[in-house]
């Protein structure tokens, strides 16, 4: 038996990988990556509230998170590519058009 | 310690080790792949927690779909092997990293004194399976399932929209013409 606890701290770890990655990577495609990090970091703890708690809604809110995401990365990928078009680069440091 | 206790712990060391190798590679294809054995540690651990859709979902879409978009996407813009990924450490990269693990250290020593004791609930093995999650999809959550087709529409529309070429003139274009 697993507790409870072990998940959670499992899926608290993912989260902060993810956020570290946010905060010092400058690829944004590597950034996206770190996003889709912490996205499944959150579906692992609802999954498992909800089989300790014999409830499907977290299940079907990890399913409604994964259509989410899809269109997320689908819309953030195309984002990134007009950037490149633009600017040659997925640096974000060299992208700061919106920073006076 | 039981098999299952040993199985789940070398999963999560495994799960934790490919998320540092995400970003911490210099190679966006390295990471990727990382992240691709990372979602299916995760998935495996679903199947742990008896929830099998949701663990068929997870490898289709994330490990197959979403994956394969994001290798398109590298290879596309031929980012293999630059600086971009140069781990130039700033003060403000420093406090970043440092206040993730303070995080970490906070959220881990409240989830230290959460251990109930109680196991899967007894119903785990039932409400996983594609008949439970889909008659739940479909009497309590109608609506925001409708609402998801909307919102992938608004997806292919907008990745549609941001790939034309008409929209921009950067020097991409200005170098091919």
């Amino acid at each position: 038996m697993i507790p409870l606890g072990y998940y959670i701290a499992l899926s608290a770890a993912l989260f902060i990988v993810g956020v570290v990655g946010v905060l010092t990577l400058r690829n944004a495609i590597v950034i996206f990556m770190s996003v889709e990090l912490m996205l499944n970091s959150a579906n692992l703890a609802l999954i498992a509230f909800s089989a300790y708690s014999g409830d499907a809604a977290g299940q079907i809110l990890v399913f409604f998170v994964i259509a989410v995401a899809a269109a997320e990365s689908a819309v953030g990928l195309a984002i990134i590519i007009a950037l490149f078009r633009n600017k040659l680069t997925v640096n974000i440091d060299e992208v700061n058009v919106l920073k006076w | 310690m039981n098999l299952e206790l040993i199985v789940f712990l070398i999963l999560a060391a495994a799960a934790v080790v490919s998320a540092i190798l995400v970003i911490t590679r210099k190679n966006p294809v390295t990471s990727a792949l990382y992240l691709v054995l990372n979602f299916f540690i995760i998935a495996v651990l679903y199947l742990f927690l008896r929830a099998q859709f949701i663990a068929v979902i997870q490898i289709t879409v994330y490990a197959g779909a979403i994956m394969v978009l994001f290798l398109f996407v590298i290879m596309l813009l031929n980012l293999g092997d630059d600086r971009l990924m140069k781990w130039k450490f700033n003060s403000t990269r420093t406090i970043a990293s440092l206040m993730g693990l303070a995080l970490l250290a906070e959220i881990l020593f409240y989830v230290i004194n959460f251990t109930t004791g109680a196991g899967l609930s007894p119903q785990a093995e039932s409400i996983g399976t594609v008949e439970s999650i889909g008659k739940a999809l479909y009497a309590g959550y109608l609506f925001p399932f409708e609402i998801t087709s909307v919102l992938l529409l608004a997806a292919i529309v907008g990745a549609i929209f941001l790939s034309k070429k008409q929209i921009s003139d950067g020097p991409m274009e200005k170098g091919n013409e």
